[in-house]
This record gives C-alpha cells, sequence and structure tokens, in this order.
C-alpha cells in the first residue's frame, strides 16, 4: 500500500493514494445514482441503499488508507476511538430512526438535519488553526463552512423544537430586523477574520464568537417562521447543511465531499423553491414577511357558519358517488390518519369513489401528507396531486376537509388584497357539498378568514378530527 | 483582485465540480413526484452526513496521547456525522418501506 507509484505536482503518491481516491469516485458516482433512483417510486428504495453503500465505502477506506501532508496515516489508537464514536453515533441513529412514531417524522428529519450541521461546524472549528492565513480562499471556505453549518444545526433544532411542539413562534416587526443586522454583524466578522493579518492563535476569540453569532442567528431566523411555511424553512435548512459539508471537502480537497455536499445542496434548493412555488411567494418573503405582520385583510368573509349533525354527514357521505378528503396539518396534529383510512374503505365497500387531495405545501414538511397517510396504509395511487384533482371537483359530490385551512381558501383566487392572493388552492369551493372538520371557529395559521367555511354548500363538524372520524364511521355502520 | 485569481486556481478542480453538481443536482431532483418529497429530502439529508469524512480524519490525526478539546470536539463530530448518516438512510428505507407494502 506505501508502495510509491510516482510524483504529481510534486508530490509522491502511493498505491494507497491511488485507492483511496478511487473509492471517493465510487462513492460519489453511486450518490449522483442513488440521489437519481430516490426520485422514482420503484426504484427509491434501492436509491437509498446505493447511496448508503457509498458512504460506507468512502468511511472505511478513509480510515484504512487516508495519509495526512506529512504522509502519516490515521493513529492505530486513534482508530479504536472512531470505531467507538461510529458505534455510538450508529446505535443511537438506529434505534432512534426504528423506534420513533412515524407521526413524529417531520422532527426527526429535523433532528438528523442538526447532526449534519454541527458535525459541519465543529470540523470547521478545527481545522481553522490550521489555517493558511496567507491563503485568502482557504480562510474564506473554513469560515463559511463554520456558519453555514452553525446556521443549520441551530435553525434546525428550534424547528425540531416548533414541530415537536415544544418551542412556540415569537413574531414580530422588530425581528426582521434585529436579523438582518445579526447577519450583517456575522458577515463582517467574517471578513475581519478574513483580512486582519493575525495568525489563527491570535483570532482564536474572534473564531469562537463568529460560532455563537452564527448559532444566534440559525435560532433568530427560524424562529418567527411556522406554520404553512415550515416545509419551505426545512428544505432550506436541510440544502444548507449540503452546502457546509461541501465546504469542508475544500478545506480537504476532497472530492467526495464537495460532490456530495453540493448534490444536496442543489437538490434541497430545488425543493425550497418548489414549496414556495406552491404558495406563490418568493424565499425572500418566507423569511422576512411572515404574511405582511400580524392584522392581515379579513375583509370578504361574512356570515354563520352552518353545522351539522354527525347522522346528516353519514347519510350525505354514503349516497355520494365521488368524495374528495383534503387533509391539513390538523390531521397529523390529532393522529387521525388511520380512522381516516377506515372511512375511506368503509365508503369504498359502499361503492363511493373515494380520492384524497393532496396540496403541495399540506402539514409541516414536504411530501408530509403522503407520509402519513402512506403510514395507516392507504395506497398511494388513492393520494391525487392537486393540480389533477382539481378539474375534477365540480363533478365531486363531497370534498371533506380535514384540518386544513389556507389550501382551501378561495380569497387565493377571488381576492386580490388577500396575503395569499395567488396561491395556487384546491378547489373546494367547486364540489357540490363541502363537509368541513375543525376543531374550533379560529382562523387558519395565516390569520386569514376563509369564506369557504361560510358558504352556503358547507356544513361544519367541530371537535377533535380523531373522535369526529371515529363517531361518523360507526354512524355509517349503523346506517 | 490577484487573491480571487490564486483562489481560482489553486481550487480549479474543485469550482469545476461545484458548477457541474449544481446542474447535476438540479437534474437530478426535476420532476419528483410529491409522494417522495420527504423520503427524497431525508435521503439527500444523509448523503450530507458526507461531512463524517472530515470528522474522520481530524480524529485520525489528532493527538490521542492526552485528552484534549480537539480530540473531544472531534469525537463529537465523528458521532454527530454519523447519527446524521446512520440515522437518515434508515429512517429514509423505513419510510420507503411504507410505501412499498401498498403497491400490491
Amino acid at each position: 500500500m506505501d508502495k510509491v507509484l510516482g510524483t504529481y505536482n510534486g508530490m509522491e503518491f502511493t498505491v494507497g493514494g491511488t485507492l483511496l481516491e478511487l473509492s471517493y469516485l465510487v462513492a460519489a458516482l453511486l450518490f449522483v445514482l442513488g440521489l437519481k433512483l430516490l426520485s422514482h417510486p420503484e426504484t427509491a428504495r434501492r436509491g437509498n441503499f446505493y447511496a448508503g453503500g457509498g458512504m460506507v465505502l468512502a468511511m472505511l477506506t478513509t480510515l484504512l488508507l487516508h495519509k495526512n501532508a506529512n504522509g502519516s496515516g490515521i493513529q492505530p489508537a486513534n482508530v479504536w476511538i472512531i470505531l467507538a464514536a461510529i458505534g455510538v453515533g450508529s446505535t443511537v441513529g438506529w434505534i432512534i430512526a426504528r423506534k420513533i412514531k412515524m407521526t413524529a417524522m417531520p422532527q426527526l428529519v429535523s433532528f438528523y438535519n442538526a447532526t449534519g450541521g454541527a458535525a459541519s461546524a465543529l470540523v470547521a472549528l478545527l481545522e481553522f488553526p490550521n489555517a493558511d492565513m496567507s491563503n485568502w480562499g482557504s480562510v474564506l471556505v473554513t469560515l463559511l463552512g463554520l456558519i453555514i453549518g452553525s446556521v443549520a444545526f441551530s435553525g434546525s433544532m428550534i424547528a425540531y423544537g416548533k414541530l415537536d411542539g415544544k418551542v412556540k413562534d415569537i413574531r414580530g416587526g422588530y425581528m426582521s430586523y434585529v436579523n438582518l443586522i445579526l447577519l450583517a454583524g456575522t458577515f463582517a466578522l467574517a471578513f475581519f477574520i478574513l483580512l486582519s493579518g493575525q495568525t489563527p492563535a491570535q483570532l482564536n476569540w474572534a473564531i469562537y464568537l463568529l460560532l455563537f453569532v452564527s448559532l444566534l442567528y440559525g435560532v433568530l431566523f427560524v424562529m418567527p417562521i411556522g406554520g404553512a411555511d415550515m416545509p419551505v424553512v426545512i428544505s432550506l435548512l436541510n440544502s444548507f447543511t449540503g452546502i457546509a459539508a461541501a465546504m469542508a471537502g475544500f478545506i480537504y480537497n476532497n472530492q467526495a465531499m464537495i460532490l456530495g455536499g453540493i448534490l444536496v445542496g442543489a437538490a434541497g434548493s430545488i425543493l425550497t423553491l418548489l414549496m414556495c412555488k406552491a404558495m406563490n411567494r418568493s424565499l425572500l418573503n418566507v423569511i422576512i414577511g411572515a404574511f405582511g405582520g400580524a392584522n392581515a385583510a379579513t375583509a370578504g368573509a361574512e356570515g354563520t357558519m352552518k353545522e351539522m349533525t354527525l347522522s346528516d354527514a353519514s347519510v350525505l357521505l354514503a349516497y355520494s358517488r365521488s368524495v374528495v378528503i383534503i387533509p391539513g396539518y390538523g390531521l397529523a396534529v390529532a393522529q387521525a390518519q388511520h380512522v381516516c383510512h377506515e372511512l375511506d374503505e368503509l365508503l369504498a365497500s359502499k361503492g363511493v369513489n373515494v380520492r384524497y387531495a393532496i396540496h403541495p405545501v399540506a402539514g409541516r414538511m414536504p411530501g408530509h401528507m403522503n407520509v402519513l397517510l402512506a403510514e395507516a396504509d392507504v395506497p398511494y395511487d388513492q393520494l391525487v396531486e392537486m393540480s389533477d384533482i382539481n378539474p375534477d371537483m365540480p363533478s365531486t359530490d363531497v370534498s371533506i376537509v380535514i384540518g386544513a385551512n389556507d389550501v382551501v381558501n378561495p380569497a387565493a383566487i377571488n381576492d386580490a388584497s388577500s396575503p395569499i392572493a395567488g396561491m395556487p388552492i384546491i378547489k373546494a369551493h367547486e364540489s357540490k357539498n363541502i363537509i368541513v372538520m375543525k376543531r374550533g371557529r379560529g382562523k387558519g395559521y395565516a390569520g386569514i378568514e376563509n369564506s369557504l367555511f361560510f358558504d352556503d354548500k358547507t356544513r361544519l363538524l367541530f371537535g377533535d378530527a380523531k373522535s369526529t372520524l371515529q363517531k361518523l364511521v360507526n354512524e355509517i355502520k349503523d346506517l | 483582485m490577484d487573491q480571487l485569481l490564486i483562489f481560482f486556481y489553486t481550487y480549479k478542480e474543485a469550482i469545476f465540480i461545484i458548477a457541474l453538481s449544481i446542474f447535476l443536482g438540479i437534474e437530478v431532483i426535476s420532476n419528483v413526484p410529491a409522494v417522495l418529497h420527504t423520503p427524497l429530502m431525508s435521503g439527500a439529508n444523509a448523503i450530507s452526513g458526507v461531512i463524517i469524512i472530515g470528522g474522520i480524519i481530524l480524529v485520525g490525526h489528532a493527538d490521542a496521547s492526552t485528552i484534549n478539546t480537539e480530540l473531544i470536539l472531534g469525537i463529537l463530530a465523528v458521532i454527530f456525522g454519523t447519527l446524521n448518516v446512520v440515522g437518515g438512510f434508515v429512517v429514509t428505507d423505513r419510510m420507503l418501506e411504507m410505501f412499498k407494502k401498498k403497491k400490491k
């Protein structure tokens, strides 16, 4: 392995070093292939397996073959330390991933994203003392790795807390100013480190201050964002983690890290923009805006909400020909996915055509409703995307809105002054009858009245979605 | 200005890789069906755990004769990186398994 093969750029290279680079190439190809396969339902599982295989390969060969600039390999004693650390991480990661309830999936994805960000920030922090301060570019990538990794870590932890109901939104006009100042401060400090001309040891205080400011920025940046904007922020943080890993790849001039990181960064950005498009808002608007302040317009939605009895609802549903269920975050909160599936099977057994209409930003992460309903064994060909179901809405006998609000608000189409004007919605209001299941009479996340709830065709069932659905199922069985 | 050019020249290979992988990432992800948004995000998240390689290199060459800050933070980086990798891939597999059994 230590046999010298030749010299490149004045450096000797060995068999081991060559094999290491070769394994990085294979790993990088497996990442690309894995991601490609992950984007098709039939091959997704295989894709995930390939990407994981690439990772294991890169980890193993690094452990066995890596040499630093002095030509010394990984210390034999340290190999055991590394293996022990990997053992701890794998066991904990595996157990949490296997044991956690499916309904806690958004939190879990955020949590794992946070760990990746933390690892990137730590690597950058520890590599800073070795930085060659005269090489402006290498210092820059180290600092960027530290900043982006820290923001991804603390931001994802706050997102985790919010999704788990432990952290409440803090919103206020002043937040965006505080954040802008903090962001400017972060960059000013980074420029100071870059241009000060001091040694890393002299700049020790500055690098820890930069770490602190970046962590704080991550917290405050996610703090005001909540509700329907969560899918955007989660995929954005996901892309940050990728970029932070790529920056660390620069430090080690490691192509597998650079490619893997940037691939994730680019994919995450695309998903982020897709989510923004589903809300007809710009990314900047999501980060700074929070629906144009606290007092959003409430025009246009007046009248009375008309309740209905469960027995009326059961008759209406049982004698319909086609029913569309429109789920929202409320379904996840109430954990009503199983009884919801029971309802759709029961109706199907009575000859009703039941489908689910999925809005891209329904729930708290991209694809949240799909995962939730899949857990309840709803076949995925029964889940129809917004653009495919909308043409069928006028011929739908009943649409059932469960814990969704803004994604079915007709104000997005009718009212140009509405904060959600232009957002694509599921056109529940075009169906012949609408049943809305709601916890109470309150407004949705955006704080906008929903004229759908006051529509003459709409009847409401108040209460917890799970128990309401359960009672409804019992009523239909008794018919 | 010179600094910028030096930076580009020193890292020209890496910069080529970045430029091309941005397009690759966009190309690979475009037109992914909504049903796969969560698993895709979670799988990609696991790939960003590639930072673990940095952690291994760091701890591998650290001074382990005494307990020092660098060693401890490095070990933390490896643990966090592994959590990201293993947790990410396992949870993605669990989701996809769920999708799969409904196919029939």
